[in-house]
């Protein structure tokens, strides 16, 4: 368990890193971001009126330790200001919202592209030579190497436009309001099918071949052979023995792999313009809306701050010597 | 020697295992034949790379491609394992035939507790609770002289010859007529390695069952088997109840390996020297005719370079594959 600790205290440190980064970046941008931000505000509001809008989001000419303080509170508190594009929401409001659509979306495309990937990556060493270890890897891996937006648009194009099969845009039909109704589930789940096709399709084969050559290596190894002597069944040994061990590094990957989950589905969600982060993002810089920005930086990397943890809690139930000897 | 037939466990027969490289065909296991007799400890002695873990492996056809077995029989108990179907095979392995791997520090499941390794293999076999398994492994190590509460320990956590010791209880565990062990002690100390060979012996002594006990080293097939097979570059050269081939071993081969080390029952005085046999044994991709020992016999004659010598009996129960004992 201590070295679950250690892990904790070194998140709980970068979070704190990346906070702080947050709060100095755009203090150190090239340019004014607060006139900048405020530069279309000008003339059409009083001076009084200014400085409220600027304590707001913000802004004030406390010295510096103060302000940061200040943050660090509503950091705290989760109170990320006030948001200039979709103002006078929230910043915490408007993010909840695009985080809900970014965690279904990429989340679940994630999980599904290693849980996929991975299963074929064991199934095609188990089978080592056979049709899906001859045909599964160089294919995955030909999608793979598709520029990322190039592949969301192809996608959309062959089966949202010319085929219709599915819808264009957005995470929902603006018809069908939203409730727990079998007709909004649907809706949901046939505008977040091609995204989600698209993140699978892009990253399920290195999935695939990761695990298939751990896979090949552990397959060699003598409790492999042990297993097999005591009589096992095939499906046991493959997966008892064989894929928990394969799987170790593999998790380590996709802890790491889950900082990606975003960027890409940035594009994803630019191409199907699905609310998402990503999405939101974009508006945020379109709209130079720096509380926004400032929060989706942080909201972004305290997720990834936080998955990465839990997949250090399940690497550790699933290896012993990570428990006794520290790091894997 | 038919007196014996039906005290037969295992007899393999023409046993030939080739390894199917790019560069054609490796022969490592050439036509070899033994019996192994009920209740009896049978040596299997070989260099690095003679074909030993072959033939275990290729016994209960646990051979990974390239390895196929392209000819001879296996039969044990009467059934040829050869011949036998996946689901029958799986039946029989670890139930009546266990395996004792070369090297203990990797024949156990890092991620896997050694409680749920043994009781794996016992709940495969058997229809028995999770509990009761458990409780059945506990007793299995305790007959390794491990404490029981071991159960909950994982690999890593054991020294080697507690790992070994492991590897044993597990073979031990459905209580199999045919044990192959592998050179089960070569990776420990000597003084590990003395326990876990009185062990074996004593546990063979409580319990009925029958070993193939392989091993580079002569010295110690000599003290624990009955009968010794010697095996040179993937072929059986003599085969000899241990006394007798200590006594009188008819190939030079096994005439060299017996010169190798100062033996126990030696009168006292000063050490002969010790003659190893010089050169190396041959590239199996690329084997000598006739004889595959003759460039490094001493004692070779014209025949051994043309044809091979094949296994003859020269006296009760003493078989060579030589030339010179022909004449
Ligand atoms: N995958 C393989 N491809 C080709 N040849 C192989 C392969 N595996 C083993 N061999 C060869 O088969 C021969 C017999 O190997 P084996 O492992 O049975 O020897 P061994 O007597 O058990 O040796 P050791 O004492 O080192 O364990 C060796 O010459 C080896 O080079
Ligand atoms: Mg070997």
């Amino acid at each position: 368990m201590t070295y679950l600790l250690r892990r904790l205290v070194f998140y709980l440190l970068a979070a704190w890193a990346s906070v702080t980064l947050a709060f100095v970046i755009p203090r150190l941008m090239p340019g004014d971001p607060e006139a900048t931000m405020f530069a279309r505000f000008h003339g059409k509001l009083d001076p009084e009126a200014m400085t409220a809008l600027r304590r707001t989001f913000g802004f004030s000419d406390e010295p510096m330790w103060r302000q940061y303080l200040d943050y660090l509170g509503h950091v705290a508190t989760g109170d990320l200001g006030t948001s200039v594009s979709y103002f006078p929401a929230r910043v915490g409001d408007v993010i909840a919202t695009g985080m809900i659509w970014t965690l279904f979306l990429a989340g679940l495309a994630v999980v599904l592209s290693y849980a996929l990937g991975t299963l074929a990556g064991i199934l095609a060493a188990w089978r080592r030579g056979r049709w899906l270890d001859a045909v599964g890897p160089p294919l995955l891996v030909l999608l793979g190497a598709f520029p990322f937006f190039w592949l969301a648009m192809l996608l959309l194009f062959l089966f949202g436009y010319t085929l219709g099969w599915t819808p264009v845009r957005h995470a929902h039909d603006s018809q069908v309001s939203p409730g727990w109704t079998l007709g909004f589930a649907w809706s949901v789940i046939s505008h977040a099918a091609l995204p989600a096709i698209t993140i699978v399709v892009a990253t399920a084969g290195s999935w695939m071949l990761d695990m298939r050559n751990t896979m090949i290596g552990i397959l060699g190894e003598d409790y492999i052979t042990m297993a097999h002597a005591k009589g096992l069944a095939p499906r046991r040994v493959m997966f008892r023995y064989a894929a928990r061990n394969a799987l170790l590094p593999s998790v380590t990957s996709f802890g790491m792999a889950l900082g990606f989950v975003l960027s890409g589905s940035l594009l994803t969600e630019i191409v199907f313009s699905y609310p998402g982060q990503g999405y939101l993002l974009i508006q945020a810089v379109r709209s130079l809306d720096y509380p926004l920005i400032q929060g989706l930086f942080l909201t972004i990397t305290l997720a990834v701050l936080a998955a990465n943890f839990l997949v250090d809690v399940v690497y550790v139930w699933l290896d012993p010597r990570a428990r006794s000897r520290g790091a894997p | 020697m038919t007196m014996m037939e039906s005290d037969q466990l295992l007899r393999v027969e023409d046993l030939r295992v080739e390894y199917l490289t790019e560069a054609g065909r490796v022969r490592v296991v050439d036509d070899v034949s033994f019996n192994l007799r009920r209740g009896e400890i049978l040596g299997l002695a070989g260099e690095s790379g003679s074909g030993k873990t072959t033939i275990a492996l290729a016994i209960l056809r646990l051979l990974k491609p390239p390895a196929v077995i392209t000819g001879g029989s296996v039969v044990f108990e009467g059934r040829d394992l050869l011949s036998l179907g996946e689901v029958e095979l799986r039946r029989l392995r670890g139930r009546k035939i266990a395996l004792v791997t070369q090297s203990a520090m990797n024949a156990l499941n890092p991620v896997l507790s050694i409680g749920e390794q043994l009781a794996d293999a016992i709940r495969e076999h058997e229809r028995v609770g999770r509990r009761s398994a458990l409780e059945r492994a506990r007793r299995l190590l305790d007959l390794v002289d491990i404490d029981p509460d071991r159960v909950r320990s994982y690999p890593h956590e054991l020294s080697g010859g507690m790992r070994q010791r492991v590897v044993i209880a597990m073979a031990m565990a459905l209580s199999p007529s045919l044990v192959l062990m592998d050179e089960p002690t070569t990776a420990l100390d000597v003084a590990v390695q003395r326990e876990i060979l009185a062990r074996i012996a004593r546990l063979r002594q409580e319990r009925d069952f029958s070993i193939l006990f392989i091993s580079h080293d002569l010295s110690i097939l000599l003290e624990l088997c009955t009968r010794i097979g010697v095996l040179y570059a993937g072929r059986l050269v003599e085969a000899a109840p241990a006394r007798r081939l200590l006594g009188s071993p008819q190939h030079p081969y096994t005439g060299g390996l017996i010169r190798c080390f100062p033996h126990a029952d030696e009168a006292p005085g000063p050490r002969p020297r010790l003659v190893g046999i010089p050169g190396a044994p041959p590239d199996p991709r690329d084997p000598p005719p006739g004889c595959r020992f003759h460039p490094r016999c001493g004692q070779r004659l014209p025949a051994c370079q043309r044809s091979a010598p094949a296994l003859t009996t020269v006296a009760t129960d003493h078989e060579v594959a030589c030339h010179l004992t022909r004449s």
